[in-house]
C-alpha cells in the first residue's frame, strides 16, 4: 500500500471539543438529578411546589418576627405597623422575657452562675472520655467552654466574685489539661457530686460524705480483689459503703457542719425547670445507665441460669410497658415500695425509674454488640488465662462497646427527648410545663408556635449533633477495612 | 525428692465454694437468689405495711363500680353509667385503634420516604433527609401537641359553617336574577351558597365555609365530621357482653375473606402455569373483579348509603343548632395523635427501609437491570423483597414503639388505656397500686402479643435455608 492510495490522513489531534451542551455543566446535572425521567419530573415538580408551599407560609412569618415587645397585642401591633393589617408574624419578644424560664425553670435568679458552671463543667468532664489523653484537643475543650462559659454568666447576670471562681476553677482544669491530660479523668470522677451540690446546694459536706462513701467502696474492693475475686469484693465493699452512707455518713458530716459550716444556698427541687430539668435528667440517667445496661447485658448472656432468667425478665419487663407508666410508678407507687415515711423528692425517684428504663433498651443494644463479637475472641482470652472480668474488661467489651457506639448513642438520643414526658408527672419540663405556665400568662395567652419552635430548635441541635458525633465516632473507630 | 504417686484425695473444703470454678456459679447463684427473695420480700413487707399504714387493701372490685365519667370516642356502647372495667376496654379498644391505624399509616409513610430518601432525584432525597432528621431529633411528644394545636387553633368554628338567612335570600336573589325561575319553597344547598362566595363578600356578609372533600368532611376546630356509612336492610344482629355483633358486618367480612381466598388459588394456578409454559395469563383484572364485585353488591343489596354530617336546615336552606349533626365526630385528640405518631414513627421505619435497601448488595440492582427490568419494577420485584429481610425486625420495634407511644395522648386528653384505666379511674377510685399493675400488666401484653406475632412473619419471610 503506497502512501497515495490515502486520500486523506489527518496527522496532528484535533482541539478536544467541548461536550454537548446537554453533557455539560448545569443542564446535565438537571437532566440526571432531578428531570431523568417522567416519574422523576413529577417528583421534582411536586417537591418544589411543597417547599414553595411552606416557604410562601412561613417566610413572611419569621421575616416580621418582632423581638421587642411586651405582650401578644404589641406584638401584633408591631406587625401591623410593619408590614399591614393581614400580615402574620412570630412574636420572640416572648422568648427574649421569659428565655429564663425555659432554661433554668424557676431557679433563684441570682444563683444562675450555678448551673451555668455545672453545665460547663458537665462538658469538659465529657472531654477526657470523648478524647482520652489527648492534650491538645482536650486543652482547646476546656479553653471553649472556659470563654463560653464566661460569656454565659456575664449573659445571665453573675457578680464579679461569682465570676472570678468559675474562672479560677476553669483556670485549674485547663492547668491539669495542659501538664497531665491523663489526669482530668479525676474531673469526671468528682463531677456528679460537684454538679449535685453545684444545683442543689446545701451544705459543702453532705456530697463530700457520700463521695467519701464511694472511696470506701473502691479502697475495701482494691484490697479485697486478689483475694476474694471481683465480684465478692465488690459485694463486699458494696456492704461497708452502706452501711457507711446509711448509719456513719449523716453524723459525721453534720459534726462537721457545725465544726466548718460551708456551702450554697440550697435550692428545692420544685425550683428546678425548664431544660435545666432536661439536661439534670437525661444526663444523670444517661450516665448510669450504661454500667447498669452493661451489667444487665452480661447477666442476659451468663451461664448462670438464675442470673440469666433475672436479667431477661427485667429487661422484657421494662421493654414491654410505656415509659409514662415507669413516670407514673415514681409518682404514685414507689411510695409504697419504700418503707414508710421514706419521702425524697419527684425527681431523684424519676431519674431512678427513668435509669432503669434507659438501662433495659441500653442492655438489648449491648447484647447485640456482644452477639456480633466472633466466638473466637471469647475463646482467645481464655487461651490467654484471663478471668472472666479481665476478659470483659480488656477483650470483649471495647469491641463490643465499639460496635454498639450507633445505637447506645441512638438510645440516648431517645432518652434525651423522653425527658419531655415528665411533665405528665406535674415536673415543668421546657416543652409542656414552662409552656403551659408562659401561656397561662395574660400578655401571652394565645402564644403558641413560639414557645414549640424555640423549645424544638433546642432539642433539635442537641440530639442532632449527638448523631453527628456518634456518626465522627463509628468511622473513627472502624478498624476493619471493608 | 518425693513423688506424688496419685491426685491428692479430693476433700471439700470450704473455700472451694468461691475458688473452686465448679462450685463457684452455684455460689453465686444461691447468693443472687437470697439477695432477690429478701428483695422482693422486702418490697412486700413495705407494701403491706404501707397499705395498712393508709387503710388500704388491694381489691380489684372496683372494676364492677360505676364509672361516672364520659369517654367522648368509644367503639363500644359506653354511657357514664357503665363500670370502671369496661371504660378500661373501652379505653385499650382507643389504644388499639390508633396503633393499628398507626402502624398502616407509618409504613406506607415510611417505606415511600425510605425509598424516596435513595432516589437519584437530588431534590426529593434532600426533601426526604431533612423530613428524616426533623422528626427524629425532635421530641414525640412536641409532635403531637403541635398537630394538636394546628387543628384546634387554626381551624374554623363549627358556627362559621352555618348558612343564615341573609345568605339565603342573597343567593336566591342571585339566581333569580340569572334567569331562573324558583318554586316557593326552594331549598338553597351549601355548595350553591360557596359559589355564591364573591357575591356575597361583595354584600358585605362573610361566605361560610365549606367542607372539603366535594362537601363531605367538616374540620372544625371542636373535631372533624366525616360521612358515616348506614345500611337500609340491614341483616340484624345479637349482642355479646353488651356489645352488638352486627350480621351485616360478619357478612361482608366472611365474603370478603372468601374472594381473597378464591383470588389467591387463582394467582397460585397463574403461577403454575407460568411454572409450565413460561408465560404469565394477565389475571389482575379478574383478581379485582373477584373482590370488588361480590363485596360491592351485597353492600348495595343491603342498602349502603352515607349519611354526610352538616347543619339540621329548615325548608329554605338555613341551618338550624350550634353544631354540626350526622356522620362520625372525630376528636381532634384521636387525628392529631395519629397524624404526629405514623409521622414520627415513619420517620424511623424510613430510616430502617433504608439500611435494609443499602444492605442488598449492588450486583442485585446490576443484575436486574441486565435482565431488562425497568427501575420501579427493580425496586418492587428484586431488591425490597430482600431488603425486606433485614428490614423486619427494626420494624417490629418500631410497631411496638408506636403502641407504646399511644400513651402520650395523654397530653391531649386522648382516652386510651392510660387516660382512662390509669388516668380518670385511678384518680376517682384512688386505687394506685391496683391500677397501675393491671396496666402494666396490658401493656406488656400486647407488646408481647405483637411482637409474637411480628416474629412469626419474621420466620415465614426469612431465607430458607438448610
Amino acid at each position: 500500500m503506497t502512501e497515495s492510495s490515502i486520500a486523506f490522513a489527518r496527522t496532528e489531534m484535533l482541539p478536544q471539543q467541548e461536550p454537548p451542551l446537554s453533557e455539560r455543566g448545569i443542564v446535565k446535572w438537571l437532566h440526571e438529578n432531578l428531570f431523568s425521567g417522567w416519574m422523576n419530573s413529577i417528583l421534582t415538580l411536586l417537591g418544589l411546589l411543597s417547599v414553595f408551599l411552606i416557604v410562601k407560609r412561613a417566610l413572611p412569618w419569621l421575616l416580621y418576627g418582632v423581638w421587642d415587645a411586651n405582650s401578644l397585642a404589641e406584638c401584633r401591633e408591631a406587625v401591623a405597623a410593619m408590614a399591614g393589617p393581614d400580615a402574620h408574624g412570630a412574636c420572640w419578644a416572648m422568648i427574649r422575657e421569659r428565655w429564663h424560664q425555659f432554661l433554668f425553670g424557676f431557679y433563684p435568679m441570682d444563683q444562675y452562675w450555678r448551673p451555668v458552671l455545672a453545665f460547663a463543667l458537665m462538658i469538659v468532664a465529657l472531654a477526657p472520655v470523648l478524647y482520652y489523653g489527648l492534650r491538645r484537643i482536650n486543652m482547646l475543650m476546656v479553653g471553649i467552654v472556659g470563654v463560653l462559659m464566661v460569656l454565659a454568666l456575664i449573659g445571665v447576670g453573675t457578680d464579679a466574685a461569682h465570676l472570678l471562681v468559675a474562672v479560677g476553677v476553669f483556670a485549674a482544669i485547663f492547668a491539669v489539661a495542659a501538664a497531665a491530660p491523663t489526669k482530668l479523668v479525676w474531673v469526671t470522677i468528682l463531677f456528679p457530686a460537684v454538679g449535685f451540690f453545684l444545683l442543689w446546694g446545701g451544705s459543702v459536706w453532705g456530697p463530700i460524705g457520700a463521695l467519701a462513701g464511694f472511696a470506701i467502696f473502691g479502697a475495701v474492693w482494691s484490697l479485697l480483689q486478689k483475694k476474694l475475686g471481683v465480684v465478692v469484693a465488690a459485694g463486699v465493699g458494696l456492704v461497708v459503703a452502706a452501711m457507711w452512707w446509711l448509719v456513719v455518713q449523716t453524723k459525721v458530716t453534720t459534726v462537721l457542719h457545725e465544726f466548718l459550716p460551708a456551702g450554697l444556698p440550697s435550692v428545692d427541687s420544685d425550683q428546678f425547670g425548664g431544660f435545666l430539668l432536661a439536661f439534670v435528667i437525661g444526663v444523670t440517667a444517661i450516665a448510669a445507665s450504661l454500667p447498669l445496661g452493661i451489667l444487665l447485658a452480661l447477666g442476659r448472656r451468663s451461664d448462670m441460669l438464675l442470673v440469666k432468667t433475672l436479667s431477661v425478665g427485667f429487661i422484657e419487663f421494662i421493654r414491654g410497658v410505656p415509659l409514662i407508666t415507669m413516670l407514673f410508678v415514681a409518682s404514685l407507687l414507689l411510695q409504697y415500695f419504700l418503707p414508710p415515711q421514706t419521702n425524697f423528692d419527684l425527681i431523684l425517684r424519676v431519674i431512678i425509674l427513668v435509669t432503669l428504663f434507659a438501662s433495659a433498651y441500653i442492655a438489648e443494644v449491648i447484647r447485640g454488640g456482644l452477639a456480633a463479637l466472633p466466638r473466637g475472641q471469647y475463646e482467645a482470652a481464655d487461651a490467654l488465662g484471663l478471668d472472666y472480668w479481665q476478659a470483659q474488661r480488656l477483650i470483649i467489651m471495647p469491641q463490643a462497646l465499639k460496635i454498639s457506639i450507633p445505637g447506645i448513642v441512638s438510645s440516648f438520643i431517645g432518652l434525651f427527648k423522653d425527658t419531655t414526658l415528665v411533665a405528665l408527672v406535674g415536673l415543668a419540663d421546657p416543652l409542656q410545663g414552662i409552656t403551659k405556665i408562659v401561656r397561662a400568662d395574660i400578655n401571652w395567652k394565645g402564644i403558641y408556635w413560639e414557645p414549640l419552635i424555640f423549645v424544638g430548635v433546642i432539642f433539635f441541635i442537641v440530639c442532632f449533633s449527638m448523631s453527628r458525633y456518634s456518626m465522627y465516632l463509628e468511622r473513627k473507630l472502624k478498624r476493619d477495612h471493608r | 525428692m518425693a513423688y506424688v504417686a496419685e491426685a491428692p484425695k479430693e476433700s471439700f473444703r470450704l473455700s472451694m465454694l468461691i475458688y473452686d470454678t465448679r462450685f463457684r456459679s452455684i455460689t453465686i447463684q444461691v447468693i443472687v437468689l437470697i439477695l432477690a427473695l429478701l428483695f422482693v420480700g422486702w418490697l412486700t413487707d413495705n407494701t403491706i405495711k404501707n397499705l395498712a399504714a393508709k387503710d388500704k387493701d388491694i381489691n380489684f372490685s372496683f372494676l364492677w363500680n360505676r364509672a361516672g365519667y364520659d369517654i367522648d370516642q368509644q367503639l363500644i356502647p359506653y354511657t357514664n353509667d357503665s363500670t370502671h372495667g369496661r371504660a378500661a376496654v373501652v379505653g385499650l379498644l382507643n389504644t388499639l385503634v390508633v396503633a393499628f391505624f398507626g402502624c398502616i399509616l407509618a409504613t406506607i409513610i415510611g417505606v415511600f420516604a425510605g425509598v424516596l430518601r435513595l432516589s437519584n432525584n437530588w431534590l426529593v432525597a434532600r426533601i426526604m433527609t431533612v423530613y428524616v432528621e426533623i422528626f427524629r431529633n425532635v421530641p414525640l411528644l412536641l409532635w403531637i401537641i403541635l398537630a394538636f394545636t394546628v387543628f384546634s387553633e387554626t381551624r374554623p368554628e363549627p358556627k362559621d359553617y352555618k348558612i343564615t338567612a341573609p345568605m339565603v335570600e342573597l343567593v336566591k336573589q342571585k339566581m333569580t336574577e340569572e334567569g331562573e325561575t324558583l318554586p316557593p319553597d326552594f331549598k338553597v344547598t351549601p355548595r350553591m351558597v360557596s359559589s355564591y362566595a364573591d357575591e356575597l363578600e361583595a354584600a358585605g356578609i362573610e361566605p361560610p365555609q365549606t367542607e372539603i372533600f366535594f362537601g363531605t368532611v367538616a374540620v372544625t376546630n371542636r373535631g372533624s365530621n366525616i360521612p358515616m356509612p348506614l345500611l337500609s336492610r340491614p341483616l340484624g344482629g345479637f349482642e355479646v357482653a353488651g356489645v352488638p355483633i352486627s350480621f351485616s358486618v360478619l357478612a361482608v367480612f366472611a365474603l370478603l375473606a372468601a374472594s381473597i381466598f378464591v383470588s389467591r388459588k387463582l394467582s397460585r394456578r397463574a403461577a403454575a402455569i407460568q411454572e409450565e409454559t413460561g408465560v404469565r395469563p394477565v389475571i389482575w383484572w379478574k383478581n379485582l373483579a373477584i373482590i370488588v364485585l361480590p363485596v360491592s353488591l351485597l353492600l348495595w343489596a343491603m342498602g349502603l348509603h352515607w349519611e354526610i354530617p352538616g347543619f339540621a336546615t329548615d325548608e329554605f336552606g338555613v341551618s338550624k343548632g350550634f353544631n354540626i349533626v350526622g356522620g362520625i365526630n372525630v376528636a381532634h385528640s384521636f387525628t392529631a395523635l395519629l397524624i404526629a405518631l405514623s409521622l414520627y414513627t415513619g420517620a424511623y421505619i424510613a430510616e430502617a427501609v433504608r439500611g435494609g435497601i443499602l444492605a442488598i448488595s449492588r450486583g442485585q440492582t446490576e443484575a436486574a437491570y441486565a435482565l431488562g427490568l425497568r427501575p420501579g419494577k427493580t425496586m418492587r420485584l428484586v431488591i425490597l423483597p430482600q431488603a425486606l429481610r433485614v428490614i423486619i425486625p427494626p420494624l417490629i420495634s418500631q410497631y411496638l414503639n408506636l403502641t407504646k407511644n399511644t400513651t402520650l395522648g395523654m397530653a391531649i386528653s386522648y382516652l386510651d388505656l392510660k387516660g382512662t384505666l390509669g388516668g380518670i379511674t385511678l384518680n376517682q377510685t384512688g386505687r394506685e397500686l391496683e391500677c397501675m399493675l393491671l396496666m402494666m400488666l396490658i401493656y406488656l401484653i400486647l407488646s408481647l402479643i405483637i411482637s409474637s406475632l411480628m416474629n412469626v412473619f419474621n420466620t415465614a419471610m426469612k431465607l430458607k435455608e438448610r
